[in-house]
């Protein structure tokens, strides 16, 4: 009993200092679909720097959903979610509030932001090729290459429905038309060594296993392998792998972003730009390649040395909107040609 | 209609609509649609999807009965050194999500992964390529993953009913000169068809409804493609119509199968029946029994949670466990304790619905309460949202409306996810009370009327006492449940509200599923906890006689 009144005390307590801390302090509530591991030390930088206090939750599947049925009684500031097609949905839905900031249009090229100032991209990843280190001749590598027989047996996929498999997929009939989609497609399930499944980390530990020779994986993973961060078995199968980028033929490489928007329905409009500022600083996009190894959205802000190592990376130009208007497309392609089966 | 009665109805009417709430919301979600969806489904989708659904469902299904009732057997009729260690050692598998017996397993049986490395250092093999072995990540290691995972809910009430009930007849069947054999599959069987069908149920419904394990494992059941049409093509509708029609499949199996047990119940002959005098073994015959029963506690339990503990020590040494943990367990078992709480309130109501309001209003408040466990978790969070919104803006208006105030228990509280919590886990509670109730001969509550006490009375003061086992025994299997608990979790909880289970999935998510090893493993340890109290709960209502053997 005696515990329990002390538990009861020590409750009553934290919720006193908690109530205190919210009226004294300024704070702005961030709904995110990225992984709380990947942006806590950004906002733990941003709260240090600002005072200002991030309240979190992290929603994977569904966050349209909520932000949509708490409507005007909402609380969510910033939606911030990776996948072009993610993002776009929330402003297809009426769920953003278009932005005017200088700060933002200075740091974020144009073609990584709406116009309307409803969405921005906060960091690229490109989709990349991991390969088993004795595979020589890859420098030229395509993603149209992928559906040549040679590979028969030899690559290693997650989901054709997962949105980074998606947007890649919605990429090539942007470029290619629905009837060559649909041929490479085909031809890329057919050289599939085992099931489309797993994560992309998947691909070069199958890779490191032998069960494959090549796949495509975010190119942030190399970083995350290699260093180290995510254990010793991981970093053995980083360093069985080399990476590639490869480019679509006569374009660049397929990149993807994580990217935020301001909520329509906002309690705290302003300090969730402020936020979304302090997210494209010099500080933050460095963060973002150091901690996350993620390609900054922002000119001159360095890439991580193990990314560097890759090359230069040279974007496919097809325009980002366009990509996601076509991910419904790309699904269904994908079921079409049974790529999970 | 007395006031009293008057409340109660009142109370049953509220619950059901609370109830019903998500399906509606789905079913105004799939209006919305145009149905344009299904062409595409039917020519490349539902052939595959219902194909892999019934075979992991068919699969499932004969692994769970067969080790459920198999290892339940054993325990209740052998006597052998170590059957009260087996007896116990046979629930844990409860208490390990199968999403993280997924990750688990893979790590384990990948070619890079110990089994495999250990096996070719012993074959003295040196490629991964020489030792090609069958890839876990299939419809079949699917199917034994789950089986050997959700084999306790079958062998939990199969057991119990071995155990308190079988006595007489068993040793009439044996006295009859029947076999072993010959008493188990004629007699004992037969006997627990009501258990293994009630845990059967529930195992099919897990697996049915699972997404983390299958999606990760490759399988395509049609709860995935659920997912797929939902988040991938922001279809909604599709999603919901989809949802609808598999729960439509679900209840209709329900009620197939109710019609084809007939009214036939097994009530309580009156008595507490003798506990079956158990057979002793000795010799290569005990070794035997324990192995076998052994064996699912090994895979089901044993490898995965040996891994986890292994794991959490690496990080442990490299990296040292994350500071939130303990405040991710707290908020576990916070949310879980109060649903429990809620759930087993509720449980009695609509269990004791039938004596209450009459044999009919009553048994469609328990279908009804069956319903948030008859589809997949995300899809009853989902289907909550517009429910929660409205009473949110209701509530809202209230205030507004000059109460100056109102209670915050709409989208984004605490109070959200208690109320999907007991709508997923209501049935369980429900079940276990049930099942408590009929247990108890009807001359007791007839006499209790007899001597004047009303209907709810005598509920209160004979038929709920004498059911309380069974009532805690749902309420801490509901509890493991909700500690479990990912997909509502992660869909409704507050801000800055972590769970263990919403913890673990994050890092799962991004790949570093290891730095959530620890949370895996407390999710373990928190489970552990409910499932020794039913297992004290168990023994102490079982027979006395049954302490003495083994």
């Amino acid at each position: 009993m005696l515990r329990l009144r002390r538990f009861g005390c020590l409750m009553g307590i934290s919720l006193a200092f908690a109530l205190v801390g919210q009226a004294e302090s300024a704070e702005v509530n961030l709904y995110t679909t990225r992984e709380p591991g990947l942006i806590r030390p950004l906002l733990d930088a941003y709260t240090a720097k600002s005072g200002v206090t991030v309240n979190t939750v992290f929603v994977e599947k569904g966050l349209a959903e909520r932000v949509a049925a708490e409507g005007a009684r909402g609380n969510a500031d910033v939606i911030m979610t990776v996948d072009i097609g993610n993002l776009i949905e929330l402003v297809d839905r009426d769920l953003a509030q278009p932005v005017r900031s200088p700060v933002l249009e200075a740091a974020i090229p144009a073609p990584l932001r709406d116009g309307d100032g409803r969405w921005f991209a906060l960091s690229m990843r490109a989709r990349v090729l991991y390969a088993d280190k004795a595979l020589s001749d890859l420098n030229a590598a395509t993603y149209e290459s992928l559906a040549e027989p040679t590979w028969r047996g030899k690559i290693c996929l997650r989901s054709g429905q997962h949105p980074y498999n998606t947007a890649l997929i919605a990429a090539f009939l942007v470029r290619h038309g629905a009837e060559k989609t649909e041929t490479w497609l085909r031809g890329v399930k057919a050289n599939l060594a085992r099931k489309a499944a797993g994560g992309d980390r998947d691909v070069a530990r199958d890779i490191a296993a032998d069960l494959c020779e090549i796949g495509l994986a975010n190119s942030y993973y190399v970083g995350l392998m290699r260093s180290g961060r995510g254990g010793p078995d991981q970093q053995k199968w980083g360093e069985a792998i080399k990476v590639v980028l490869p480019t679509f033929e006569g374009g660049g490489t397929h990149v993807n972003v994580s990217g935020a928007v301001v909520a329509k329905h906002a309690p705290h409009r302003e300090e969730a730009v402020k936020l979304l500022e302090y997210l494209v600083s010099d500080e933050a996009q460095a963060l973002y390649a150091k901690t996350d190894f993620e390609y900054p959205v922002k000119a001159g802000v360095a890439v991580d040395p193990m990314l560097q190592a890759l090359g230069p990376l040279t974007f496919d130009t097809t325009p980002l909107v366009e990509i996601a208007r076509n991910r419904k497309a790309a699904s269904l392609l994908a079921d079409k040609v049974g790529f999970d089966n | 209609m007395t006031p009293a009665r008057g409340l109660l109805y009142a109370a049953s009417a509220m619950l059901a609509a609370v109830l019903l709430a998500p399906v509606l919301s789905l079913a105004v979600a799939a209006a919305d649609g145009s149905g344009a969806l299904w062409p595409h489904l039917a020519a490349y989708v539902l052939p595959q999807a219902i194909r892999d659904t019934f075979l992991l469902l068919a699969g499932v299904g004969i692994l769970v009965i067969g080790l459920g009732t198999g290892t339940a057997w054993l325990v209740s009729a052998f006597a052998f050194p170590g059957r009260r260690l087996l007896d116990a050692a046979l629930l844990l598998p409860l208490a390990v999500p199968t999403y993280v017996v997924a990750y688990a397993y893979l790590d384990l049986m990948h070619p890079l992964g110990p089994v495999q490395t250990g096996l070719r250092t012993l074959l003295g093999l040196r490629s991964p390529r020489d030792l090609s072995l069958p890839d876990l990540r299939s419809l079949p290691g699917c199917v034994l993953l789950l089986g050997f995972v959700l084999y306790p809910y079958v062998y939990l009430p199969t057991r119990a009913l071995f155990l308190m009930r079988a006595g007489t007849l068993l040793e009439a069947a044996r006295m009859l000169g029947a076999g072993p054999a010959r008493t188990f599959f004629r007699v004992a069987l037969p006997l627990a068809r009501p258990a293994i069908v009630l845990g059967t149920g529930l195992a099919l419904m897990e697996a049915l409804n699972d997404v983390g394990a299958a999606e990760f494992l490759g399988v395509r059941t049609l709860t995935v493609q659920v997912y797929a049409t939902w988040v991938n093509r922001s279809d909604l509708p599709g999603a919901a119509q989809i949802a609808l029609v598999m729960l439509v499949g679900v209840v209709g199996l329900v009620a197939l199968e109710r019609l084809a047990r007939g009214g036939r119940g097994y009530a309580g002959s009156g008595h507490r029946d003798r506990p079956t005098a158990r057979r002793r073994l000795s010799g290569w015959r005990a070794t035997l029994a324990l192995t076998l029963g052994l064996t699912p506690v090994l895979l089901g339990f044993g490898l995965p949670a040996g891994y986890l503990v292994w794991a959490t020590w690496q990080r442990l040494l490299g990296t040292g466990l994350p500071e939130t943990l303990a405040a991710q367990a707290l908020n576990t078992v916070f949310y879980a304790s109060i649903a429990t709480l809620v759930t087993v309130a509720m449980g009695l109501l609509v269990a004791a619905s039938p004596h209450l309001l009459g044999r009919r209003s009553g048994s469609a408040l328990i279908r009804a309460a069956g319903l948030g466990y008859a589809m997949p978790g995300t899809v009853l969070a989902v289907g909550l949202l517009a429910p929660l919104a409205l009473l949110d803006n209701g509530l809202a208006s209230l205030a507004d409306a000059g109460l100056g105030w109102a209670p915050a228990v709409g989208l984004g509280t605490g109070a959200a996810l208690v109320i999907a919590y007991t709508l997923r886990f209501l049935t369980i509670s429900v079940g276990a009370t049930e099942a408590g109730l009929a247990r108890i001969p009807s001359t007791l509550p007839d006499a209790a009327r007899v001597l004047g006490r009303g209907r709810f009375g005598t509920l209160l003061a004979v038929q709920i006492p004498l059911a309380w086992p069974a009532v805690l025994s749902g309420a801490l299997l509901a509890f493991v449940d909700m500690a479990k608990e990912l997909p509502v979790t992660l869909l409704l909880r507050p801000l800055n509200v972590e769970t263990l289970s919403t913890h673990l999935y994050g890092e799962a998510a991004r790949g570093t599923y290891e730095d959530g090893a620890a949370s895996a493993l407390l999710i373990v340890l928190t489970g552990l906890i409910p499932v020794a109290l039913l297992l004290r709960l168990d023994r102490d209502a079982a027979p006395r006689q049954s302490r003495s053997d083994a």
